[in-house]
Order: C-alpha cells, then sequence, then structure tokens
C-alpha cells in the first residue's frame, strides 16, 4: 500500500474529501477490531486507532471513559498491535496515543511496532515540535509517518514550522480546547483550516469538535478532510456494539461525498 | 545557581557541578524536565517562561513579591528549636515553620508569585490542582485578594477526606470542581486542570502547585519558594554560626523540599526527600513522561501511570519534580520511603512533645528522623515543616477510630 501522505493526497486528487474516523483500540472489548473493516467498507479514507492511555490529557469525557474501559479489561499497547496486525482495512491506519507509551516501549521499539502491525503514520498529541527528535528520528527511520497537530493558538510562523515537518497530514486541531461533541461547529474550525491550506499543500484534516455530518461538511468546504473521535465512541459506549458507530461513518461519508 | 559536590552512590564525592540554576532552553535538569504538552499550550509555556523572565529580573515586580511575603503572608517564618524532641531522639532538631505562614503552608509563597506574575499577564481568571487543599485554599486566597476568578480541581477522593479545605476554597469565593476520573486524586486532579488550561488558556493561568509540569513551571515554582532555604540559611547561620548537617523535606512533587534544599546545595549539608512508600517516584520509578515533563515516575511495564496510595492527600503522587531527579541522578540528594503507620506515629510525637501538629506531609519528614535516629545521633538535623495539622485532624481521628473510609486511605 501507499504511504499515508501519498495515498490521501491521490484520494484528494480523485476530487475526494478526506474521512478519517477515531476508535480506541480495546474497546468494545472482544468486538473492537471488527470497526476497523467496518469502517473501511462505509467509506473511512484512513483511521485513527487510538491506544489507551491512563492520562490523557488532550481527550474529553468520552475518549476519557471508552480509554479507561479499555485499560480495565486488561488493555495493553503490544496486544492490541497484535490484534490490528491481523487486520485487512486497505487503508492507512494511524495509530493515536501519548507520549509516554511510546518512550516506556523505546523510540526504535515502538516504530517498528507499528510497522510490524500495518500502521503507517503515529500522532503523539503531547509531543510538540520541540521534542519531536528523538521520535522522529526512529519513525521516519521506520518509515512510520509522525503526523503534527497545529492549533488555533499558533502563531503563522510556527504554523510554517509545523507543517514543514509533518507526514501523512497536518492535524488542524478544531478549536481551543480537548475531544468533545460540541453543538456547533466552532468557528476556529473554518478558520484553522484556511491558516493552514494558506501555508501548506499537504493534506489538511480538521479534528477536534466535529460531531456532525454536517458539521463535518461544513468545515471540508476549506479543510481536505475531517478526524470525527468522540461522536463515533460515544455512539459506541451507547450502544456497547460496533454497528451504530459503522452507520454513523455511512452518514459522515454521504455528507462529505455531498459537498 | 550554587556549585554542589556530585556523589557516587557509595556517597563518594566525583565531582563538582551547578545545581539550582536555569534548566536549559528546552526546560532540563540534566537529562529531566522538558516541555511535553498539546500544542494548544506550546505558546502559552512560551509567554509564561518570557513573562517570568522578565519579572524575576525587574526590581518593582520583586520588591512587590517581597512585601507580599512580609505584609500579608507573615514572613519570614521561623526557625524553632525542638528542645524536647531533640533530647528524646538524641539529634538537634530544627524546624523551618512554614506551617506559619499565611493560609497554614508553604504553598502561598509560590501562589503569590504566580498571582502577581497572571495579572501582570492579564489574564482574569487563575486554575489550580489541589491534593491535600493547601495549595488550592492558597490559590483561592490569592485569587480573592487580587480579584481573580479561581477554579480549584481537587480529587473526588480529597474532597472528602480534606473536607475542611473544601469549605476553606468555597468560603474565599472559589469553585471546587472534584475530579472524578482514574484515582481520583492529586494526579487526577492535575489532568483536569490541564485539560481546563487546554480550552481556556486565552484569559487563565495555570498555577500549578508544585515543581513538576512542563517549562518553566519547575524552574519558575522553586525560584517562588527559594525564600524558604535563603531565609533558613541566614537563621541557621545565625543560630547554629554555620549550616545544619542535613536538610530533610517531604516530597509530593517536591516543592517545599527544593525550596528549602536551595538554600543548602553548596554547603556540606545531607539533603533529603522523604516521599511516601506508596508514592515513591524516585525508589520505585522509572523515567517516564507525564503532566508535561519528563521525570521519573511510578508507571507499568507498558508506561501506563501507577495510582499512588498515601494517607497524605498532598504526597499522594506518583511523578516527582524532574530537578529532584537530577539531583537524584547526580547523588546531590537522596529520597527515603517511609510507610503510614510511621507517619501517624510521627504526626502524634510531634504533637505531644513540642505543642506543633503538623500536616501529615512534613510528617513524613519527621518519620523519617525518627527511623534514621542512629545514623542521625548527635547531628543538626534542618526539617522544613511546610504545613500544619489542622485540615488532617478530622481524618487522623477517624483512623484511630476506625472508620472503615477513613482506613481505606492508609495502608499500614
Ligand atoms: C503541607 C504540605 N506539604 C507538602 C506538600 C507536598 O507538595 P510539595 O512536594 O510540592 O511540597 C503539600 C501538598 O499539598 C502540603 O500541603
Amino acid at each position: 500500500m501507499a504511504g499515508l501522505e501519498a495515498h490521501l493526497r491521490a484520494r484528494r486528487a480523485d476530487g475526494h474529501k478526506l474521512l478519517l474516523p477515531y476508535l480506541t483500540a480495546g474497546y468494545p472489548v472482544g468486538e473492537w477490531p471488527r470497526l476497523i473493516e467496518g469502517f473501511a467498507l462505509a467509506g473511512a479514507d484512513g483511521m485513527e486507532i487510538g491506544l489507551p492511555f491512563s492520562d490523557p490529557v488532550m481527550d474529553g469525557p468520552t475518549i476519557q471513559e471508552a480509554s479507561t474501559l479499555a485499560l480495565e479489561a486488561g488493555a495493553n499497547p503490544q496486544a492490541l498491535l497484535d490484534e490490528v496486525a491481523k487486520m485487512e482495512a486497505g487503508i492507512p491506519l494511524v495509530a493515536m496515543t501519548y507520549y509516554n507509551i511510546c518512550f516506556r516501549m523505546g523510540h526504535e521499539r515502538f516504530a517498528s511496532a507499528l510497522v510490524q502491525a500495518g500502521v503507517s503514520g503515529c500522532i503523539l498529541p503531547d509531543l510538540p515540535l520541540e521534542e519531536l527528535g528523538p521520535w522522529a528520528e526512529a519513525a521516519d527511520a521506520a518509515g512510520i509517518e509522525t503526523v503534527l497537530l497545529a492549533a488555533p493558538t499558533a502563531p503563522d510562523e510556527r504554523l510554517v514550522r509545523i507543517a514543514e515537518r509533518a507526514r501523512g497530514f497536518i492535524y488542524g486541531v478544531g478549536l481551543v480546547g480537548i475531544t468533545g461533541e460540541r453543538d456547533e461547529l466552532a468557528a476556529s474550525a473554518v478558520e484553522m483550516a484556511r491558516r493552514l491550506k494558506e501555508i501548506t499543500d499537504k493534506p489538511v484534516i480538521i479534528g477536534v469538535g466535529v460531531s456532525t455530518p454536517e458539521q463535518a461538511a461544513e468545515v471540508c468546504q476549506v479543510a481536505d478532510g475531517v478526524v470525527v473521535g468522540s461522536a463515533i465512541v460515544r455512539r459506541l459506549l451507547e450502544t456497547g456494539s460496533v454497528d451504530a458507530a459503522i452507520t454513523f461513518v455511512g452518514e459522515l461519508r454521504a455528507a462529505l461525498d455531498g459537498c | 545557581m550554587a556549585i554542589a559536590e556530585a556523589r557516587d552512590p557509595s556517597g563518594q564525592p566525583t565531582r563538582r557541578v551547578a545545581v539550582m540554576g536555569e534548566p536549559d532552553a528546552t526546560g532540563r535538569f540534566g537529562r529531566f524536565g522538558g516541555r511535553f504538552v498539546p500544542e494548544t499550550l506550546v505558546p502559552a509555556c512560551a509567554e509564561l517562561e518570557a513573562a517570568f523572565r522578565q519579572a524575576w529580573s525587574d526590581d518593582a515586580f520583586r520588591s512587590e513579591y517581597r512585601e507580599l511575603l512580609t505584609g500579608y503572608a507573615g514572613r519570614p517564618s521561623a526557625l524553632t528549636e525542638c528542645h524536647n524532641l531533640s533530647q528524646q531522639l538524641g539529634l538537634r532538631l530544627l524546624l523551618k515553620r512554614e506551617d506559619l505562614n499565611h493560609t497554614g503552608s508553604h504553598k502561598i509563597n509560590n501562589v503569590l508569585g504566580q498571582t502577581l506574575l497572571a495579572r501582570r499577564m492579564g489574564k482574569t481568571r487563575i486554575v489550580a490542582e489541589t491534593g491535600a487543599g493547601q495549595h488550592g485554599v492558597a490559590s483561592a486566597t490569592a485569587a480573592a485578594y487580587f480579584g481573580l476568578e479561581c477554579v480549584v480541581y481537587m480529587g473526588e477522593v480529597d474532597v472528602t477526606r480534606q473536607a475542611l479545605n473544601v469549605y476553606r476554597m468555597r468560603l474565599l469565593g472559589a469553585e471546587v470542581r472534584p475530579a472524578l476520573s482514574g484515582s481520583r486524586t492529586l494526579k487526577d486532579a492535575v489532568n483536569e486542570a490541564m485539560r481546563d488550561w487546554v480550552a481556556t488558556v486565552a484569559n487563565t493561568h495555570y498555577c500549578l502547585g508544585s515543581v513538576m509540569g512542563p517549562h518553566p513551571y519547575p524552574w519558575m515554582v522553586r525560584e517562588f519558594h527559594r525564600v524558604i532555604g535563603d531565609e533558613a540559611r541566614d537563621q541557621c547561620r545565625a543560630l547554629l554560626g554555620g549550616d545544619p548537617d542535613v536538610v530533610v523535606a517531604c516530597v509530593g512533587g517536591g516543592s517545599n523540599a527544593i525550596g528549602i534544599f536551595s538554600g543548602f546545595a553548596d554547603t556540606s549539608a545531607e539533603l533529603v526527600g522523604v516521599e511516601p512508600a506508596g508514592g515513591a517516584a524516585v525508589g520505585k520509578g522509572i523515567p517516564g513522561v507525564v503532566h508535561g515533563s519528563l521525570s521519573y515516575l511510578m508507571q507499568d511495564e507498558y508506561g501506563q501511570v501507577l495510582e499512588a496510595q498515601s494517607v497524605s492527600a498532598g504526597l499522594d503522587y506518583p511523578g516527582i519534580g524532574p530537578e529532584h531527579a537530577h539531583l537524584a541522578d547526580i547523588g546531590r540528594a537522596r529520597y527515603e520511603a517511609v510507610t503510614d503507620r510511621e507517619v501517624l506515629d510521627a504526626f502524634e510525637l510531634l504533637a505531644r512533645t513540642e505543642g506543633i501538629i503538623p500536616a501529615l506531609e512534613p510528617a513524613h519528614g519527621l518519620a523519617w528522623i525518627v527511623r534514621a535516629r542512629e545514623e542521625l545521633a548527635g547531628r543538626t538535623v534542618l526539617l522544613n515543616l511546610s504545613g500544619r495539622g489542622d485540615k488532617d485532624v478530622a481524618q487522623v481521628q477517624a483512623i484511630q477510630d476506625g472508620d472503615p473510609e477513613a482506613l481505606k486511605t492508609v495502608s499500614f
């Protein structure tokens, strides 16, 4: 398969808006691996696979709860990646976790664990540009594309540096805050997309606070695509089954195709 | 900055190193520290660093800060010689009385500095985490004084065991929000405060309560507590004609300890930090990253942070400030751990012998002194009495009465 960035660029060139749903690996216990193929079939262009961490400071109550439930059921990063390795998604997978999970395993070992699992990208939301060095070196060497977050609080010159160092895509944070559903799309989401599109031709994907098909379509007026997390995980928490979440991903796809 | 003797694990001096200075440009003390925060907060940390650097070299800021410490917080705090207990233990015990500060602990030193800085940066709101409630009370106090809005996050377990402090914070006009995730103690309160700050960074300052977190906090908070060590050093020289042999402090994140250590790092005094056995980051920890910095951390083989377990809400923390990790690494300070049982005994001991009811946190320091009294025989030992015990009286009473809920917070 082509790399993450190459794949997303190709889809974009076909006139697609990019959809990257998020799942918390390990939840719902036993059933979660089915989400991987399910999301792909429902029209995802890639997906974020969250490896649960005990202290997720960028996450709101919904994703925290799924992480806690997964950890209470005994989830550990290596075992979760072993499960991921068994799935055939046919689209790029992006691991999302906090830096200590990677640091504890060791940069090289973590990068090669991702490669073994068939994962092509990685997001570490508490590892900003200034601390990126040792991980980025290991990731680059292993061919893992390190996606960087860009936040509305960054001045323009910082966005430029982030865009230059980002691999795979640039994850524009849609609002000043943590993950979680919002009733309306924040004005900052479109603004973030606009600022990033002005300075880069790498795929610009907006996440955090994108909660509905309408909001996804709205932000994709400017952005190349969206990450949707809490709205999916809430459906998993409410129903305890993967079906409602997969159906919802289909609705997101339809909304993006209509715009 | 001070020059200290580094020592190998057998205690032999190896080389002289600069300590207690500024961390390097990445916020590191040796290999520890850094700034591991969500991208949203990077500009705020940089702004805070610049603002602190500028304020700390501004005489007007310094003198306003000093006036608050004397006129409002009641500094300098006394140095008390414990005649009764010294005789009983066979050593010479001195207490640096941070318990006598306004609000009852050392925490006010840091909070007054940070709120002055917050005002200077044009912030109208502060958020804080608290364990024992002492930092929360100090934050609520300073917010009332400066007319800032104040929200304090406190683990749900601690809301129960430190009920008196919860009421004090509310009385002072702060909003106390229980942290309901994870172990529902200090670690989770820090998570919630950081999440709040991620969302409110435009008008809010995060008033972090210890020498932990992302750069510049470990450095800035140490500078705001340096006054403890500076005073104690002068007071010891006046009383003893020299320095104490050993300086002891309890360590949660490590702010009261670094404050008193900073006055003695370049002397021959031994520096000893005392952690709870159930939260011994140096003893049981391995390097890891949580809450913005790289330091020793209690964690499992996969990097999940473990829950600390201690009778003292203020020390119930699985990490330790990065500068302490560095001082441990180079052998300039050593870190010991005591059990809850030893702490409760020390709590009573100080009350009975000296008429001073200590907070459970500094009772850890005394517990180690009691245990190590043979090693310490005949020596002069300075203990940082970081806070007073009023907040703990109800909890200790419930433990002594055998209340099952209270006993859950103790490991014997
Ligand atoms: C009296 C007292 N001492 C010590 C501590 C622990 O903090 P630190 O290690 O930062 O001094 C606390 C924290 O709540 C406290 O209230």
